[in-house]
């Protein structure tokens, strides 16, 4: 049986409808980093279904710089979480509301 | 065979999803985050993408959700306290998102038949050079020719956020005093 390459996008909208609703309700700093990784892994998905259907290498290549520019920001980001928790012990993102009006 | 996989791992991904919203404890949605990157690395193994399915296994399921459990267990990060979002989110948020996914189902649904996929038909019917098996040999040709410029330039935007990370991590910052 084979699969309509539909389905494999409509699954990558659904994953990143959910990333974009975590990064709405989490409310805790780390959690909504995570959504964020679930997004960029939903976009992958589409990326890897549209190389398969044109044949294209290119797609998969994109992938893969995506996956390292994603390594290289959970790096950093995660550290920005540690200083931001050292400086202002929590990690609720309302307590942390220094540059709000 | 392809249906049975692709419906089990598709709701894999999506139970694990669903669960990283539900969970109150971020270890708990780490561990879902998990579930959901290796599903994905069998969908990409479904489609043809092998040396993909190995790298998300490695990169994401292994070093980026270990580098999220290590900082919440470093931060004894608790239970997230119920609190009402922003307004802004319930109001412009979630219909926003609704749209959006509407629209993206809508036009996937009428796009028409995009074409199906089937096991065993990756790249390869792409590939120039030699009848190999997996499509990697395609792959490192365009990666290590045409793009060497751009995977080099990669590795050094990796080495600033390796410094970068080591400098906002260290001890004594984020306390007004200067970085040592």
């Amino acid at each position: 049986m084979d699969v309509p390459l539909n389905w494999y996008l409509l699954l990558s909208a659904a994953l990143f409808s959910l990333g974009v609703i975590g990064f709405l309700i989490k409310r805790n700093l780390i959690t909504v980093f995570m959504s964020i990784e679930l997004m960029l892994n939903a976009v992958n998905l589409s990326f890897v279904t549209f190389a398969y259907q044109w044949h294209a290498v290119k797609g998969q290549i994109f992938v893969f710089f995506v996956m390292m520019v994603a390594a290289a920001e959970a790096a950093v980001g995660l550290a920005i979480i540690i200083a931001v928790f050292r400086a202002r012990a929590t990690l609720s993102v309302d307590r942390i509301d220094l540059m709000k009006l | 065979m392809h249906l049975i996989l692709f419906v089990l791992f598709a709701g894999f991904c999506l139970a694990g999803a669903v669960n990283l919203l539900l969970q109150t404890h971020p270890i708990n949605s780490a561990l879902s985050l998990i579930v959901v990157m290796t599903s994905l690395a069998v969908l990409y193994l479904l489609l043809g993408a092998e040396f993909l399915a190995a790298a998300q296994i490695i990169v994401y399921a292994g070093a980026v959700m270990v580098l999220f459990t290590f900082v919440v267990m470093l931060l004894n990060a608790g239970r997230e306290e119920r609190t009402l979002g922003s307004r802004a989110a319930s109001r412009i948020g979630f219909p926003a998102v609704a749209v959006v996914l509407a629209v993206l189902a809508s036009l996937f649904i009428h796009a028409g038949n995009i074409g199906t996929a089937h096991l065993g038909t990756g790249l390869e019917k792409a590939a120039t050079a030699g009848a190999d098996n997996s499509n990697l040999t395609l792959l490192s040709q365009v990666l290590f020719h045409e793009l060497l410029l751009p995977f080099e330039v990669t590795s050094i935007l990796i080495l600033i956020a390796i410094l970068g990370a080591v400098a906002l991590a260290r001890a004594g910052h984020g306390e007004g005093t200067a970085a040592k």
